[in-house]
């Protein structure tokens, strides 16, 4: 497969690139889903392929082909350089890349039970079990599912790398939806997203799923009685970690994406309020507040040897107590930048998309508190879990959030639950009103199997390490 | 027989006779040129086959797809999904294969598009950010052309093609963005630098804006707002799933619109984009959705039709699994109003170019929150008097296009693409609607 990549670069090269890489990548997909006791789809996705990346002056080419010949590479190679050609009709300033250690190299991740090999009927059991016993206790409609991808990727560039990796992720979900008079409520387990990593299917063993689903369609049902969130002004706030994985992917992991910043994603996701002026001195949150990006995390499921840009994986610090000091960022956006070295948080979403700025495994570090002690020392709060709804500004800076459910929090107790809660802010007051921090018996690493970005549209897998959080003086309870 | 039926064929050969099988061939380039800070930045083609299988084996379910396209890799692909089904449990659900029935005869195709080059995509970005007299642009221009051919094992054979362009940017200000958009079958229908005026007299328009205070306010929605309402009424009310699992508002018969609203999902529309046929080889045909206000029907694919009692109306998404089924060519019926006199109709309220990030809190009551975008104006006694900040809302669209609510419907009929999260374009209007609420402001 490098022969491949390297007759693109070649071709590229000889077509006027001043700098091209390429990857050929094999991507498998399979997932099952299963409703109401009933197993309703399996399907299994094949997709292989090279995509090449040529630069001229201030623009990139990409180019792709299915074609895995030595002929098609070197037409995807020229390929790319032409478009690069027609991009540098509309310039800006040429653009330069850190340097990088070139490195041969392969990689991959350990798994302890590889998904693909699972038996399909153990896994269709496993969810015809659990959607049966939701619709047991009280689902209008119970879903499952499980996803497992296995991509291998070789990496080529006119520098001289030569990478392969392989990597093995999977994960699963499910929920249970009750339907009211005039609404409908849901709760999820483990999470709205459901839990994914780069792991074998020991992770889905460890869900217990079977183990939750009792629970969950009688949590649903129970919220179409329960007390509507209140709307008040300024409260308390207790935040599980799974809701809080959000919340950092949002309202942190987003806005710190060098991309945006430099307002590369300007018209479509957006850019950041972020301004790289300020590095090193602006107040992001509290002094609590210290996030990493880190894909170097086992199992998490933005973790990787190298980014498609062959730069190895390692921890960069995002907020260090509070201040924020780094960011998410390639070989490109980092030396328009002016830092010394990209951050490593290059991938692409399948041979045939540009490698762009994508989160590794950004999350809190934990702190020292228990979620027990959050709900002892609040005297009047609320606490949410479970993200069911998300929206945030252009600037990642105004957000509005909603979450399954949520428990009132009276002196030091967890009182009724409630429904419908949602909670909204702005960014850096509200990371500055973080005054509990959950501690490492709490810390999960979340996996989000479904971030957009980019256009063509692009599907990214990030981690999140999260705990549980609690914050002072917050919004809650907006409704329509 | 062209080559992706041919294709079809091979897959089907392979399968044999004792699986119910449907085959979709698809085959095309797809090409995006990107700009920011006023230079191409991204630019990517993308040209390719992909070949999707589903088949039941005596009602075991198995889908899978591959885009290689060798007699090998095809072997392997046929035999490891036969082999996937073989351990499946029967799905009750299963409706059985589409049986042969013709398309529409609909050709949304132009060879100029289909073939555009990167430089015909950059002489378009060019225009629109020379247009933008020296403020900092930000967009996309974009073009496709896609076959399809559709084989299964019932009979039915059907082959379509499509193409699509379209151009997004924004113009930029020290405080301030403004937008223009334009979509079509033609690329030769877009003007660079008309969009970029555009967008450039929105942004300085929109410039040092003020806040304003949240609160319930009319509303002069563009057609790209417009467009973001209804794909949430599309994925989770006029969807067969969705109404077979309680969890849909639609009632048919009711009238739960304004008497305004007449909508209807139709790939035969001259602005539609797309083929006439959905993932599972149903012909599409022109669905009405709403009339005058009384909801008058609903999508489906053989699945949820075959659990309602009702006919496939051609709405089946490949991969769409849970979700059901999915209109992709929504268009709402136009009024008579110029968008200009929309907003001279308005006492006071807000002019709004673009949502932002909304999402949903519940399906059933379509409560749904999100922000503004790319300028807003604050309307006083039908004038424009100054922009305002960006504001966060939260409000049913449902109620919002209730029964009384929509005080007026523009001729402006647009096609906006990307609808309904990625999966069509709908062709609609701007509207004038009676009360919105504005839950939050720009410093929250």
């Amino acid at each position: 497969m490098f022969d491949y990549a390297e007759a693109a670069v070649e071709a590229a090269l000889a077509s006027g690139a001043t700098y091209a890489d390429a990857r050929v990548m094999d991507r498998r997909h399979e997932s099952m889903n299963a409703r109401n006791g009933e197993i309703e789809g399996l399907t299994r996705e094949g997709s292989m392929g090279l995509g090449v990346r040529a630069l001229i002056g201030s623009g990139w080419g990409f180019s792709s082909t299915s074609e895995l010949t030595t002929t098609a590479a070197q037409a995807a190679g020229a390929g790319a350089a032409a478009i690069a050609r027609a991009s540098a009709s509309v310039p800006g300033r040429d653009l330069e890349l850190t340097p990088v250690e070139v490195r041969q190299d392969s990689w991959q991740n350990s798994v302890d039970e590889d998904p693909m090999s699972v038996p399909l009927s153990e896994k269709g059991d496993l969810l015809v079990g659990v959607t049966r016993t939701m619709r047991e206790h009280g689902a209008d409609v119970a879903l499952a599912g499980y996803d497992v991808w296995d991509t291998t990727k070789w990496l080529a560039s006119s520098e001289g790398h030569r990478i392969d990796q392989r990597i093995r992720e999977c994960g699963a979900r499910m929920d249970a939806t009750a339907n009211g008079e005039r609404e409908t409520q849901r709760r999820s387990y483990p999470g709205i997203r459901g839990q994914y990593g780069t792991r074998g299917w020991g992770l889905v063993r460890e869900l217990d799923l079977p183990g939750n689903a009792a629970r969950i369609a009688e949590e649903a049902r129970a919220l179409l009685s329960a007390p509507e969130c209140p709307a008040i002004a300024a409260t308390d706030l207790i935040i599980g970690s799974e809701q809080m994985a959000l919340q950092i992917h949002e309202s942190v992991g987003h806005a710190v994406e060098l991309d945006r910043i430099l307002g590369w994603e300007a018209a479509f996701a957006g850019t950041s309020w972020l301004d790289l002026a300020q590095i090193g001195s602006l107040r992001f949150g509290s002094d609590l507040m210290n996030v990493t990006a880190d894909a170097t995390l086992p199992g998490a499921l933005g973790s990787f040897g190298y980014d498609d840009e062959g730069t190895p994986a390692h921890p960069v610090d995002i907020v260090r107590d509070g201040t924020w000091v780094g960011v998410l960022s390639g070989r490109d956006s980092a030396a328009l930048a002016g830092l010394d070295s990209s951050g490593g948080a290059v991938r692409g979403d399948g041979y045939n998309r540009l490698p762009m700025v994508r989160m590794t495994n950004v999350g809190l570090l934990p702190g020292r508190s228990s979620l027990e002690e959050m709900i002892a020392a609040t005297d009047d709060g609320i606490m949410m879990d479970t993200n069911r709804s998300w929206s945030i500004d252009d600037k990642r800076l105004n957000f509005q959030f909603g979450c399954e459910i949520g428990w009132e929090i009276k002196n030091g107790r967890r009182g009724r639950m409630l429904k419908n809660p949602t909670y909204t802010g702005i960014g850096p007051r509200f990371w500055g009103s973080l005054d509990m921090l959950g501690n490492e018996k709490e810390w999960t690493f979340w996996g989000t199997p479904n971030c957009g970005k980019g256009q063509p549209g692009q599907i990214g897998h990030t981690g999140h390490p999260a705990v549980p959080c609690r914050f002072r003086g917050v919004r809650v309870g907006v409704r329509g | 027989m062209s080559a992706l039926l041919e294709t079809c064929e091979r897959v089907l050969a392979r399968v044999g006779t004792d699986a119910e099988a449907e085959v979709t061939v698809t085959a095309g380039t797809e090409a995006l040129t990107r700009f920011a800070t006023s230079f191409i930045h991204q630019n990517v083609v993308d040209a390719g086959h992909r070949v999707h299988l589903r088949l039941a084996l005596d009602g075991r379910l198995a889908e899978a797809s591959v885009n290689q396209t060798d007699d090998d890799a095809l072997g392997r692909f046929v035999s490891s999904t036969v082999e996937a089904a073989r351990l499946q449990p029967v799905d009750p659900g299963w409706p059985g294969l589409a049986p042969a029935a013709d398309a529409p005869d609909i050709d949304h195709w132009d060879d100029a598009t289909a073939s555009a080059d990167p430089d015909a995509r950059a002489v378009r970005v060019a225009a629109f950010v020379a247009a933008a007299g020296g403020l900092e642009t930000a967009g996309f221009c974009s073009t496709e052309g896609i076959e399809v051919a559709f084989a299964n094992s019932a009979g039915q054979r059907l082959r379509g093609r499509s193409t699509a362009a379209g151009m997004d940017g924004i113009a930029r200000t020290g405080s301030s963005d403004g937008s223009a958009r334009a979509a079509s079958v033609r690329l030769s229908d877009l003007d660079g630098a008309a969009l970029g005026e555009l967008a450039t007299r929105r942004a300085r328009e929109s410039a040092d804006a003020t806040d304003l205070e949240p609160g319930r306010y009319e509303v002069v929605l563009s057609p790209s707002c417009v467009v973001n309402m209804l794909g949430f009424l599309a994925i989770h009310g006029f969807n067969g799933r969705a109404v077979e699992e309680g969890r849909s508002f639609a009632r048919v018969g009711e009238a739960q619109f304004d008497a305004g609203i007449t909508l209807a999902d139709d790939v035969t529309h001259p602005l539609a984009v797309g083929i006439g046929f959905d993932a599972e080889g149903t012909p599409k045909r022109r669905v009405e959705l709403v009339r005058d206000g009384v909801t008058a029907g609903l999508v489906h694919d053989r699945r949820t039709a075959k659990a309602l009692d009702a006919e496939s109306t051609g709405n089946a998404v490949a991969g769409a699994g849970p979700f059901g089924a999915v209109p992709a060519n929504l268009a709402l019926e136009a009024g008579s109003t110029l968008p200009g006199d929309l907003v001279a109709g308005v006492g006071r309220g807000l002019l709004v170019t673009d949502f932002w990030y909304t999402r949903i809190l519940d399906p059933r009551t379509q409560v749904v929150t999100g922000l503004t975008r790319n300028g807003v104006w604050l309307v006083e006694d039908g004038r424009v008097v100054r922009p305002v900040t960006n504001l966060r809302f939260t409000q049913s669209f449902l109620e919002a296009l209730g029964p009384g609510q929509v005080r007026g419907v523009g001729s402006d009929l647009t096609l906006v693409g990307g609808a309904t999260f990625g999966l069509g374009a709908y062709v609609v209007p701007s509207l004038h609607l009676a009360s919105w609420n504005f839950t939050g402001g720009a410093q929250g």
